[in-house]
């Protein structure tokens, strides 16, 4: 697929709805962050959008298989100037993806520039089919 | 004599009817986000002195954004690409979108176009414009006749 695609770039942001009804101490909101994910023949490749968020200020945590991504982003308005337009609000983004046991969880790699986290994630070896031998009581 | 017989219109009163509606509406909406015309969005600050406009664009480079400005209006342009796909690649998540975007903005005032500075940071662009000498309000001294 080398042809040129495109694709609507203008996705408006979703916020996050907790539906554990456990509630976040930050005051700021918080978006689901819009990702890619895409698996090749090694690898699972995971890109996300949170701008505002650098390596400093992203948290990702596997527990149980599950892999929670916490972006923080501080509130950027310049000082002594007042807002007149706004589009869009800026927050931090958290999102939470089951991982299957396809994928080796020690070799995770985690890359952030410009606003974008990859996260490559070689798959695993194949654990090796055992045979099981019937003996005939 | 000819008198002039005014016979009032339906027409009218809808009209005003629909221009006192969107002025309520208007002044309910400076809190709410208005659907923003285009990618990226923005959120456009200002004071006496100037402007500050910033956009998140998550995934472009520096070197992928144009910015041009003439003394009212600013154009942002630019272009993002996918990953090269091969033969074994299989989405499973696609969300994030891609391609060409250009959009420009209608700036509330004149600016000053030598004076712009744009710095792009963590995916967020911010822009620094100044207001035009000319167009910076002038006190109008008021004399007493």
């Amino acid at each position: 697929m080398t042809k040129k695609e495109e694709k609507s770039l203008d996705i408006p942001k979703q916020e996050v709805v907790d539906s554990e009804e456990m509630e976040r101490t930050r005051d700021r909101r918080c978006y689901v962050p819009r990702t890619d994910i895409y698996e090749t023949e090694n690898e699972i490749v995971l890109i996300a959008d949170v701008p505002g968020a650098d390596e400093e200020s992203l948290d990702i945590s596997l527990e149980k298989g599950i892999l929670t991504i916490n972006a923080y982003v501080d509130e950027m308005a310049p000082e002594g100037f007042k807002r007149i337009y706004s589009e869009y609000e800026s927050g931090d983004y958290k999102r939470g993806f089951k991982l299957s046991d396809e994928i080796d969880q020690s070799k995770i790699k985690a890359v952030v520039k410009n606003g974008e986290l990859r996260l490559e994630m070689p798959k695993a070896e194949p654990a090796k089919a055992k045979k099981i031998k019937v003996k005939a009581a | 004599m000819y008198r002039i017989i005014r016979r009032p219109s339906i027409w009218r009163e809808m009209d005003q009817l629909q221009r006192e509606m969107n002025r309520l509406f208007a002044a309910t909406e400076q809190e709410k986000f208005i659907n923003s015309p285009g990618f990226p969005s923005i959120n456009i600050w200002a004071n006496e002195e100037g402007q500050f406009i910033s956009a998140e664009m998550p995934g472009f480079t520096a070197e992928d954004i144009d910015i041009d400005a003439t003394a009212d209006t600013l154009t942002i342009s630019g272009s993002r690409t996918m990953d090269e796909s091969g033969e074994e690649t299989r989405y499973h998540r696609n969300e994030r979108g891609y391609g060409e975007f250009k959009r420009t903005i209608q700036l509330p005032f004149m600016i000053d176009t030598n004076s712009v500075k744009a710095s792009f940071k963590n995916g967020v662009l911010a822009i620094h414009l100044q207001r035009a000498e000319a167009d910076k309000p002038k006190k109008i001294a008021v004399k007493s006749a």
